[in-house]
């Protein structure tokens, strides 16, 4: 055991590299609430049913309106007296999730509302059930639409998560906070923390990558979203080689 | 708990918490104004497509977009003084956000510049305009119609994102909130203020940013 | 144009094409879709590079430069000045949607032939006048029919008095009912300037009214060339006879 002050960063790593799996962890958990509260709100947006769609629009705007930050601190600080008592865990990843959701429901929203009317009239024309209607005409069109935002979305709860720190949640973030205070020195463990969220991110976005494949193959889409233009093709918009003067 | 909501205690603390509205204005008025001129730089820069300088500004966009603020707040808050640069936490927020939105400013111009369609380049060509009219009248001007909703609301995304500027010691609308918390064992009030007073300008905001959508959109 | 090739990955649109165009002529192209003929225009304006050969307009090459009788390579600044002499009206107008059929005009005459703005002003509003848009100058593009825009890009390409004048089938984007006033613009233009004149076209009587010369091309090689006379209306070539029976019977 080495004094204090000689300490160095190596020390403080697995303290450090401990706090990904929580953050992995809280990320996973509060997308779950995302995609959950997307859904509902954004179905309950596009209701033609004014008692379901105004207040569905109402807690949207509310949550997207009001700060993130703020929500968090509210819902530690004065949620309690309420007599709501949530841990701070379950409030964080309630605020994240909520707030999250709150922009992912436009997209739901969006991606049912692109689905031509005239898809769900020629199936219930053919007679089709509701449930067949929803599982195999409407969702393979809209899903697809969602999994690119989605996976911004994902990426932002991830980033998200470190503001968990702030409601006393030991994850990646908290943990070097504490380190830099005890070492002193910001520079090696801020670095090597913003690494680590990077490489978590690009390993998200891999993930993300493969889910698109993977639903436009259940929604029978071709597998091959991003097509690159042919040699032979002209493309109709596009920075020019000459626009930099070469 | 029994708890009771107290206007008189909620009115008294407004003028402290306008005071810190005025830094959550400055801080999101000078970070949109750093992001859009970074945002501009980074995306000229990657559509350049200059060897070595173009790719590694690409890289840079996603490590500042694949990063959490807060670590970058923190990073900069407690780099700058170990290098001799004594910023105001304030300054020190605005260049963070200023940074963090700039990543994501780049790629919406881009997109803007790419899709300025390609017969606009070829017709400035066939008449011969000079590249800075070009850019300076033809394919800007095009690119800005369809980025400035979208800044737009990153401006109030940054408004709202500010509060994180409190975790620096900057006594914005939540800071503000904090300390009268932690001062008058109080935290309800405050903090219910504070979310509404976000609430209350974010939200006609967004409306107008969406009728300019709508507008742009049409036309 | 000499020997001009263009390729695009590994599918030949024009080859080893060899064609000259002389002060005043009217040449008009035709040819099935996707024969190259606009590609021919493209490399006229200097729009594309030629993966081989050289184009030579008004005593600039486009591409290279002469030095001690040797063709040397040569960049952008060289095409620059090779383009002066070249105008051309795209089949989509390209016109610039956030500036009026005035500033449309004008923007080229301030800024590469450097005019005063009031000269400027005054050759737009004379050349907008010329193609009936004397009463629209402050329109946007999206305020004018396709017809009214095609007009205006013609302005805007006269009004720096090019030697050769391209036409990139300027009337496929077109309504049929607003053809016939492009056209007329066209054809009067085609007999009173002394400008040579490039024009890709589907409209045969047109081509045969303006043209000294018609060129039937496809699959990157001129089938046939000839006055109009003879490859209109009495082609030779099997290729030429089977297309114009086509576009006729449409």
């Amino acid at each position: 055991m080495r004094y204090l002050a000689e300490r160095t960063l190596g020390d403080y790593l697995p303290l450090l590299l401990q706090g990904i799996p929580i953050t992995l962890e809280l990320t996973l958990a509060s997308t779950v609430v995302l995609v959950a509260a997307g859904f509902v709100f954004g179905l309950g947006r596009g209701s033609r049913n004014r008692l379901i769609r105004w207040p569905a629009g109402f807690v949207v705007e509310v949550l997207r309106g009001s700060s993130a930050i703020a929500q968090l601190f509210w819902a530690f600080y004065v949620l309690p007296y309420f007599g709501v008592e949530l841990s701070p865990l379950a409030a964080g990843i309630a605020v994240l999730g909520l707030n999250g959701g709150a922009y992912f429901s436009e997209v739901v929203r969006a991606a049912f509302a692109s689905v031509p009317k005239g898809q769900t009239e020629a199936a219930i024309a053919l007679n089709l059930s509701a449930w067949f209607r929803l599982r195999r005409i409407i969702l393979p069109q809209a899903l697809p639409i969602m999994v690119p935002p989605f996976g911004n979305a994902l990426i932002d709860m991830l980033k998200f998560t470190a503001l968990l720190s702030l409601v006393t949640i030991q994850e990646l973030a908290y943990r070097a906070d504490a380190i830099r205070s005890v070492l002193e020195d910001a520079g090696p463990v801020y670095s090597l923390t913003l690494l680590i969220y990077f490489a978590m991110a690009l390993a998200l976005s891999a993930l993300v990558q493969w889910l698109e494949v993977a639903v436009n193959r259940w929604a029978g889409r071709s597998t091959r979203t991003g097509r690159k233009a042919g040699p032979q093709e002209r493309s109709t918009s596009g920075v020019p080689r000459w626009a930099f003067g070469r | 708990m029994t708890f009771q909501w107290d206007w008189g205690f909620a009115f008294q603390q407004l003028p402290t918490l306008l005071q810190g509205l005025v830094f959550t204005l400055e801080a999101t008025f000078f970070g949109s104004l750093l992001a859009f001129v970074l945002g501009l730089v980074w995306a000229l820069a990657r559509l350049a497509e200059v060897p070595v300088v173009s790719p590694l500004v690409r890289l840079w966009v996603e490590f500042v977009r694949g990063t959490p603020l807060l670590i970058q707040l923190y990073f900069l808050f407690f780099i700058f003084p170990s290098y001799g640069v004594t910023l105001p936490a304030l300054e020190t927020g605005i260049i963070g956000l200023g940074i963090y939105y700039s990543a994501y400013a780049s790629e919406v111009y881009r997109a803007g510049i790419e899709g300025v369609p390609r017969g606009q380049w070829e017709a400035s060509l066939a008449l011969g305009l000079p590249l800075r009219r070009v850019w300076g009248r033809i394919v800007l001007p095009q690119a800005m119609r369809f980025a400035v909703p979208v800044l737009g609301n990153f401006v109030i995304s940054m408004f709202k994102e500010s509060a994180i500027l409190s975790t620096i010691s900057v006594l914005e609308l939540i800071g503000q909130a904090n300390i009268i918390g932690a001062e008058t064992a109080r935290y309800v009030e405050p903090l219910t203020m504070a979310a509404l007073i976000f609430l209350v300008i974010s939200y006609p905001a967004a409306r107008l940013v969406r009728l300019l959508e709508a507008r742009t959109g049409a036309a | 144009m000499r020997d001009v090739t263009m390729r695009y990955g590994s599918r030949t649109v024009v080859d080893s094409l060899l064609l000259s165009v002389k002060p005043r002529e009217k040449v008009a192209i035709i040819g099935p879709s996707g024969s190259g003929k606009t590609t021919i225009l493209r490399l006229a304006m200097g729009l594309e590079r030629p993966s081989e050969g050289w184009i030579r307009i008004d005593g600039n090459y486009l591409w290279h430069v002469e030095r001690n009788g040797a063709l040397l390579p040569a960049g952008e600044q060289q095409a620059r000045r090779a383009r002066r002499a070249v105008g051309m009206v795209f089949q989509q107008f390209n016109l610039f949607p956030h500036m009026t059929a005035m500033q449309n005009v004008t923007e080229p005459l301030v800024h590469v032939l450097r005019l005063s703005k009031k000269d400027a002003h005054d050759r737009a509003a004379d050349l907008l006048t010329r193609v009936g848009l004397a009463t629209h100058l402050d329109h946007r593009p999206a305020q004018l029919s396709g017809g009214q825009q095609q007009r205006v890009a013609i302005a805007r390409s006269l009004a720096l008095r090019p030697k050769v004048m391209l036409f990139d089938e300027v009337t496929s984007a077109l309504d049929p009912e607003l053809v016939g006033e492009v056209l007329n613009v066209i054809r009067d233009l085609a007999h009173t300037t002394s400008m040579a004149m490039m024009i890709v076209t589907h409209e045969i009587t047109f081509a045969s009214d303006i043209a000294d010369r018609v060129i039937m091309f496809d699959h990157g090689h001129v089938v046939e060339e000839g006055t109009p006379d003879v490859v209109l209306r009495n082609p030779q070539s099997p290729r030429t006879k089977q297309f114009l029976k086509a576009i006729l019977e449409r």
